[in-house]
C-alpha cells in the first residue's frame, strides 16, 4: 500500500517535448513508472523516448486512460495546463513548475472547486511510492521501500531526509512534496490524512519551513486526529525575517510563521522535532524506538 | 519588486484611485520648482527610499512656504535614512515627493494582500490608520476588518461598503471610499501586486478620500507580463549582488557571516544556513541557483558569493533533483579556474548524476575538501575559516 500513486498509476506528462520534461520522462521510466501518453500543442503524433504524444490532455486520457499528470509546463501556461488537466477529470495533477504567478494560482485554485482532481505541488518535487512509481524529479535512487511516509513543502530538503533514512535502513511508503508556494494545492493535513489511513504507513515524517500557518495547523490537525508518530523539522530557523515574506502578509496570519512558533507548536502537540537538519534520519529512529515500531519498520 | 511612494501614486492616477496632487524632484531646484506649480498654501517635502518609517526618521517635513521647500529639501536629499526598515546602515535619499498639503480629517488604513489560508486575496481595513498595523494587529484585532475576494467577481460593492462601514467612513463619502477600494482592488490585480498598503488613507476637510501613503509590492513571478513595472525598479535601492544576481534568475540575499553558500532549493538552502550556525560559523549569504541552472549560471553564482570581501570559505551544498550534480560540478570548476580561488570550498554532493559530478571534481586538480552529508560539510567548512 502506499498514497496516492501505485504500479497502477497510468501517467501523462505534459510539456513532454521540453528539455527538462525529456530528461525526466527518460529518468521516470527508468525508474518504471507506467508513462502513457505526453502533451505538447501541435506535436500530435510523435513520440518521446517511445512515449506518444498528443495536443491535448483530453486526447491523450481518451486513448490511453491516462489518470494522473504530471506538469513541466513553463511558468507563463503553466496555470492553464493545470486547468486543463482537471478539466479531463484526472484524479492526479503533478505540477512541477516553478515560478507561476500567484494571482494564476489563486484562479486555479477557484476553478477546481467541487471538482474530483488532486493537485500537488506546484513548485515540487513530486511524488514517489518507492519501487512502484515515480512521478516528479527526485533522484529515484536514495528511496527504499518501507514504513516512513513523507511530506515536505521543501524539494532538496525532502531528498535530504528521504536520504538520511535509507541510509538507516528505513524505507518510504510514499514521500509526497506538497511545494513551497504560498498558494498551491494538497496541503499538509491532506498528505496526514492519507497516511494515517494507510496500513503499510507506520510513521510520518513531516518537513516544514518558515513562513505561513501550514505546520501549525497540520500539528493541531495530529494533535487531535493522528494515531502514528510523527517526525518534524523546520528549515530557516536562523534565516532573517523578512526579504521575502511581506510585512502585512504576516499579519493576516497573526504574527506568526518563525520557525521558534513553529517548532514550539509543533512539540506541544506531540510531534518529535528534529534540532538540524543533519539529525532527521536519527529523530526518527529514537522515535520509532520510543513507540516500539524500530523492528517492524527496518525494511533490511 | 519593491517601487517608490510617487511611482504608486502614478499608477493609481492611471487607476483613478485618489491621490493628492504632487511631483517628483532629483534636485533641491526641482523640489522647488514643483511646489511652485503645485502651488498650494502648504506643500510637503517627502522622502523616497524602499522603506517605511520614513516620518519618524526625519524623512518627510511640512513646509508653509517655498523657502521652507528650499530648507526642507536641502536637508533631506543625500541624508541617510535610518527607520526600522532600512537596517542599522539606513538608505541615502536621491529622490524626493514633493505633494500639496492637505486638510486631513481622519485617517484609515486600507491593505491588499494575498492571504494564504484561503488562497484569496483580501482586503483589509482599520480606522487606526497612520500607526504601525502590525501593532494594530497585536494590540487591538477586533480593529481590523477583512474581505476575503472570490477572485471571479473581483472585489464587489457590497464588500467594499461593508468595509467603509465597519471602519466608520463618514455616510457622505461612502461613495468616494467604495470607488476607492473598487479601484484599488483593480490596481492589484492587473498589475500583479503582492502587497498594496495604503497608510494612511485619509478623508480631507473638503470631502476627498485620498492615499496620503502609497506602498506597492510586485509578484516577481509575473513580472515577464509587467513591462511597464519593472522599468520603475530603481537599482539604488538594492544590494549591488542582489542585482547580479537577479541577471541570472538565482535567489540570493546578502547577509553579515564569512561563509558563503551556493545550495539548489530555498529549504535546503535555508536549513544549510541553520546547520553552519550550529556548528559555530556565520553564513554570508542565502544562495538558491534554483532548478534549471546552467554551468554558466553557477559560475556567476561562484562570482556573485565571492565578490563579497567578508567571505573566507564556500560550502557547496547540492542535493540534486532537477538540478544535476555533473552540471553544478562543471561550473564550480569553471569559476575556481576564471576567479583562481583561494579560499578553502567544501563541497557536498548528492543526487541525479552524482558519480559524475564527483568524477569531474577530482579530476579537475582543484584544492576541493569533498563532505560526505551536510552536517560534514558544515563542520569541515567551519573549521577550515576558522
Amino acid at each position: 500500500m502506499s498514497v496516492f500513486i501505485n504500479k497502477d498509476t497510468k501517467v501523462l506528462v505534459q510539456g513532454i517535448t521540453g528539455g527538462t520534461a525529456k530528461f525526466h520522462t527518460q529518468q521516470m521510466l527508468e525508474y518504471g513508472t507506467n508513462i502513457v501518453a505526453g502533451v505538447t500543442p501541435k506535436k500530435a503524433g510523435t513520440d518521446v523516448e517511445g512515449v506518444p504524444v498528443f495536443n491535448t490532455v483530453q486526447d491523450a486520457v481518451d486513448e490511453t486512460g491516462a489518470n494522473a499528470s504530471v506538469i513541466y509546463v513553463p511558468a507563463p501556461f503553466a496555470a492553464d495546463a493545470i486547468m486543463e488537466a482537471v478539466d479531463a477529470e484526472l484524479d492526479l495533477v503533478i505540477c512541477i513548475t516553478e515560478h507561476i504567478p500567484v494571482l494564476d494560482m489563486v484562479k486555479v485554485k477557484r476553478y477546481m472547486e467541487g471538482k474530483k482532481t488532486r493537485l500537488v505541488g506546484p513548485n515540487c518535487p513530486g511524488v514517489i511510492t518507492p519501487d512502484e512509481c515515480k512521478i516528479g524529479i527526485m533522484p529515484g535512487y536514495i528511496h527504499k521501500k518501507g514504513h516512513i511516509g513523507v511530506v515536505s513543502r521543501s524539494g532538496t530538503l525532502t531528498y535530504e531526509a528521504v536520504h538520511q533514512l535509507s541510509e538507516e535502513g528505513f524505507g518510504q511508503s510514499t514521500a509526497v512534496g506538497i511545494g513551497g508556494d504560498p498558494v498551491n494545492g494538497t496541503n499538509f493535513i491532506d498528505v496526514l490524512k492519507a497516511f494515517n489511513e494507510d496500513p503499510e504507513t507506520h510513521a510520518i515524517m513531516m518537513i516544514g519551513e518558515i513562513g505561513g500557518t501550514a505546520e501549525e495547523e497540520a500539528a493541531e490537525w495530529i494533535k487531535e486526529n493522528m494515531t502514528k508518530p510523527v517526525v518534524g523539522f523546520i528549515g530557516g530557523a536562523t534565516a532573517p525575517p523578512g526579504k521575502r515574506m511581506g510585512h502585512a502578509g504576516a499579519i493576516i496570519s497573526g504574527g506568526k510563521g518563525t520557525a521558534e512558533e513553529k517548532q514550539r507548536i509543533m512539540r506541544e502537540c506531540g510531534i518529535n522535532v528534529a534540532e538540524t537538519p543533519a539529525v532527521m534520519g536519527q529523530t526518527m529512529i529514537e522515535t520509532l524506538k520510543e513507540n516500539d515500531l524500530l523492528e517492524k519498520s527496518k525494511t533490511h | 519588486m519593491n517601487i517608490h511612494e510617487y511611482q504608486a501614486k502614478e499608477i493609481f492616477r492611471k487607476y483613478n484611485v485618489a491621490v493628492p496632487n504632487s511631483k517628483v524632484a532629483f534636485s533641491v531646484d526641482e523640489a522647488v520648482q514643483a511646489a511652485e506649480e503645485l502651488g498650494s498654501d502648504v506643500s510637503v517635502v517627502k522622502a523616497q527610499i524602499h522603506a517605511g518609517g520614513r516620518g519618524k526618521a526625519g524623512g518627510v517635513k511640512v513646509a508653509k512656504n517655498l523657502d521652507e521647500v528650499r530648507e526642507y529639501a536641502d536637508d533631506i536629499l543625500g541624508k541617510t535614512l535610518v527607520t526600522h526598515q532600512t537596517g542599522p546602515e539606513g538608505k541615502e535619499v536621491k529622490r524626493l515627493l514633493v505633494e500639496e498639503g492637505c486638510d486631513i480629517q481622519k485617517e484609515y488604513y486600507i491593505g491588499v494582500v494575498l492571504d494564504r489560508a484561503t488562497s484569496r486575496v483580501v482586503m483589509m481595513g482599520s480606522e487606526e490608520g497612520g500607526t504601525e498595523i502590525e501593532e494594530v494587529a497585536a494590540e487591538t484585532p477586533e480593529k481590523i476588518f477583512k474581505e476575503v475576494i472570490d477572485p471571479v467577481t473581483g472585489l464587489t460593492p457590497f464588500q467594499a461598503r461593508r468595509l467603509a462601514f465597519n471602519i466608520n467612513i463618514p455616510d457622505e463619502l461612502l461613495g468616494k471610499a467604495v470607488k476607492f477600494m473598487l479601484s484599488l482592488y483593480e490596481v492589484f490585480v492587473e498589475k500583479d501586486c503582492s502587497i498594496a498598503e495604503i497608510n494612511p488613507l485619509v478623508t480631507t476637510g473638503d470631502g476627498e478620500v485620498l492615499a496620503l501613503d502609497a506602498k506597492l509590492n510586485f509578484d516577481d513571478n509575473a513580472l515577464f507580463r509587467q513591462k511597464d513595472i519593472t522599468e520603475y525598479r530603481d537599482l539604488d535601492e538594492e544590494d549591488g549582488k542582489e542585482i547580479e544576481a537577479s541577471k541570472y534568475d538565482l535567489s540570493y540575499i546578502a547577509l553579515d557571516g564569512n561563509i558563503g553558500c551556493m545550495v539548489n532549493g530555498a529549504g535546503l538552502a535555508m536549513s544549510t544556513m541553520d546547520i553552519i550556525k550550529y556548528y559555530g560559523g556565520e553564513p554570508a549569504n542565502f544562495l538558491d541557483v534554483g532548478g534549471g541552472a546552467t554551468a554558466e549560471k553557477v559560475t556567476e553564482a561562484f562570482k556573485i558569493i565571492l565578490s563579497d570581501e567578508n567571505v573566507k570559505g564556500i560550502l557547496v551544498n547540492i542535493f540534486g533533483g532537477i538540478m544535476k550534480c555533473d552540471v553544478i560540478a562543471e561550473g564550480v570548476v569553471e569559476a575556481s579556474k576564471q576567479i583562481g580561488l583561494e579560499i578553502p570550498l567544501v563541497v557536498r554532493l548528492e543526487g541525479t548524476n552524482v558519480e559524475l559530478g564527483k568524477k569531474i571534481l577530482d579530476e579537475s586538480g582543484l584544492n576541493i575538501t569533498s563532505a560526505d552529508s551536510m552536517a560534514d560539510g558544515a563542520e569541515k567548512i567551519v573549521s577550515l575559516v576558522k
